[in-house]
């Protein structure tokens, strides 16, 4: 569905995205993950056609994002990280112009509204200005945006910012049932999110594209060195005497915890003992408070974005030494023309 | 084009801005235009457009007009859904562009109507009136789409209004500015034309960010401009001079009311008008490559 290849993104001297590639399949759910600053507003932003990329190329359907860019645009609902409304008008009013400019035939553009705005659950404040509307609502007047004219692809930027709990839940019902009958793209920070309502995961840090799969084979990626989590209430003592027996079991780390001992287990490659040992203790008469063979996505993402971090920190670091070393009257200009630029683009 | 031409019409109208911009147009132009043919008794409704106060008030009216088309689009990130938008820049700059253009259309209908009263009580020159109109038209059309165009460099709508007064303003002075100040001389215009050549080499420099374009440019003018002048002195004779003041459009008005149907005028405010809405499209696109 989409194609991206050999994609590279300079704003000035700083790379934005460095040279990425990957595909997007028809009729899933796709979960964009970085830190921030990763590149992933400015992919999507690319896909999209809202930027250029400075080299690779981009196609959407068939159609290349920068050749025939209003081709490629009809198959995508695009709802960026700060929806783009109008305050001045009512929801109903700027969901009828965006169909109007999205081509819509003016007679199917009553009930295509009307289908929108029944799917975000936003009838009810149809008739109010925007400027007014709280921002889980103006969210909500976003999506329905990114969704008319039933594109085939639905790109949603970090969609549950600063909504509520319910609203949350709410948005990921609806997201997920988009997922049934579009493509839908989600970036997010949320990775419990993420988790929950993609099927597919593309994490990217530092321009770069880190890790691209399945939830389930991101999650069992250190098969080669498969973990065991366990929280058993004993002393450590008895655990270990337990753990001791396996020889499949490489290295253990032990800490006591308020519910008994903690052991992470590091077990030889290829090997499984997971039932072995859960009856070991169950023998022994241990109760187990947590027992998992499985990473969680977050420790996946920590380990993949990790290194990035450590050189984040270093970087940081030496700058710090050498603004210290500058002198702070030469120093502070420097930082106000910085805070201009913009302007001085103008 | 017609959506984002829909919504513009809208969104002026309804706010304060569209009936503003009428009403000063209006009431500056229906005072002039009384104190000319009221109270002096001539019967030339045009005089009253060509009058400073006039111009001055068309020129600030359509700045709070243009102001806000792009720089708020910009400031509320509003932007990226015309970005993202199934149509071409070109439709959405031209959609905007003829929604302003609508709002002007009010203050010249209503302006139309004065040559037809006049002539109750009188003989008017109805054709030498309407041309001037038309010029007038014309005219606010040129300076909706540099406003446009200026509107489109900045986030800030003060900005972008401050910057349309004070070029026009500036266009308006330069005929002066330029009898009193540049002599007529061939050399003062090659050093001129030399000094205009590096102000577009910084401008080139600006706008694309490469030196060697900028460079480039730069010399290959010079190299024009010194091949000129050693080979062909005297096109230089008051040719700095004259080209600025071929640039103020406000002088065009001038033939019209004085009964003569300028047609290069009218070519001359339609290719002003067409480079500034060409400009407005490459601002937008060049965005997107920043």
């Amino acid at each position: 569905m989409i194609k991206v290849s050999n994609l590279t993104k300079k704003y000035g001297s700083n790379l934005a995205v460095d040279n990425i590639s990957f595909e997007i399949e028809k009729g899933r759910i796709y979960g964009f993950l970085g830190p921030n600053g990763a590149g992933k507003s400015t992919t999507m932003n690319i896909i999209t056609g809202c930027l250029s990329q400075t080299s690779g190329n981009v196609t959407v359907g068939g159609f290349d994002v920068f050749d025939q860019p209003v081709k490629a645009k009809k198959l995508i609902g695009y709802l960026p990280e700060l929806p783009p409304l109008y305050g001045d008008m009512t929801p109903k009013e700027y969901l009828r112009f965006v169909a109007e400019a999205k081509g819509i035939k003016s007679s199917a553009i009553g009930p295509e509204v009307e289908r929108v705005m029944f799917r975000t659950s936003i009838k009810q404040v149809s008739g109010r200005l925007i400027r007014n509307l709280s921002k889980g609502y103006r969210q909500r007047v976003g999506i329905a945006m990114a969704l008319l004219g039933d594109p085939e692809i639905i790109i949603l930027d970090e969609p549950t910012v600063g909504l509520d709990p319910r609203q949350i839940i709410e948005i990921r019902e609806l997201i997920k049932s988009l997922g049934e009958d579009h493509t839908v793209i989600l970036s997010s920070h949320i990775l419990s999110e993420i988790q929950e309502v993609c099927e597919h995961v593309i994490i990217i840090s530092r321009g770069k594209v880190v890790a691209d799969d399945t939830i389930e084979n991101i999650c069992n990626m250190n098969k080669e060195h498969p973990v065991l989590n366990i929280v058993a209430s004993c002393t450590p003592d008895a655990a270990v005497a337990i753990v001791d027996e396996y020889e499949e079991v490489t290295h253990y780390a032990i800490t006591e915890c308020d519910k008994g001992t903690s052991l992470e287990l590091t077990l030889m490659p290829g090997t499984n003992i997971t039932e072995k040992l859960y009856f070991a203790f169950a023998a022994a008469g241990i109760p187990l408070s947590y027992f998992s063979d499985r990473v969680s996505i977050e420790e996946i993402y920590l380990k993949l974005t990790e290194s990035v971090y450590d050189e984040e920190e270093e970087t940081a670091s030496v700058t710090e030494e050498a603004a210290s070393d500058a002198n702070e009257e030469e120093y502070k200009p420097m930082f106000t023309e910085e805070d201009n630029s913009d302007e001085g683009d103008l | 084009m017609k959506a984002i031409y829909k919504r513009e019409l809208k969104s002026y109208f309804g706010s304060v801005i569209a009936y503003i911009v009428i009403a000063l147009i209006l009431a500056f132009v229906g005072f002039v235009a009384s104190y000319i043919n009221l109270f002096a008794g001539y019967p030339n409704f045009e005089y009253a457009l060509c009058e400073p106060y006039a111009v001055f008030a068309l020129v600030i009216a359509l700045s709070l007009l243009t102001m806000r088309c792009f720089a708020d689009e910009k400031r509320e990130k509003t932007d990226q859904l015309l970005y993202s938008l199934p149509i071409k820049m070109k439709d959405i700059v031209m959609g905007k562009y003829l929604a302003m253009l609508t709002v002007y259309l009010i203050p010249v209908a209503v302006m139309c109507a004065w040559p037809l009263i006049l002539s109750f009580f009188g003989k008017v020159n109805m054709l030498q009136s309407y041309s001037t109109i038309l010029a007038q038209l014309l005219l606010g059309a040129c300076i909706i789409a540099a406003g446009m165009f200026l509107s489109s460099l900045t986030e800030s709508q003060v900005i972008a209004a401050v910057m349309t007064i004070g070029l026009f303003l500036a266009v308006y002075f330069m005929p002066t500015i330029v009898d009193t100040f540049l002599p007529d001389s061939s050399m003062a215009s090659f050093i001129c034309f030399i000094l205009m050549i590096g102000v577009v080499a910084i401008i080139v420099y600006a706008l694309t960010g490469n030196i060697f374009a900028a460079l480039g440019v730069g010399f290959v003018l010079e190299a024009v401009n010194l091949v000129l002048y050693l080979f062909k002195t005297s096109i230089f004779e008051s040719a700095f001079p004259d080209m600025l003041n071929n640039l103020s459009i406000f002088n065009r008005l001038t033939p019209f009311a004085n009964g003569t149907f300028d047609l290069t005028g009218v070519v001359y405010y339609l290719s002003i008008t067409g480079v500034f809405v060409f400009l407005t499209v490459q601002s937008l696109e060049k965005k997107r490559y920043s």
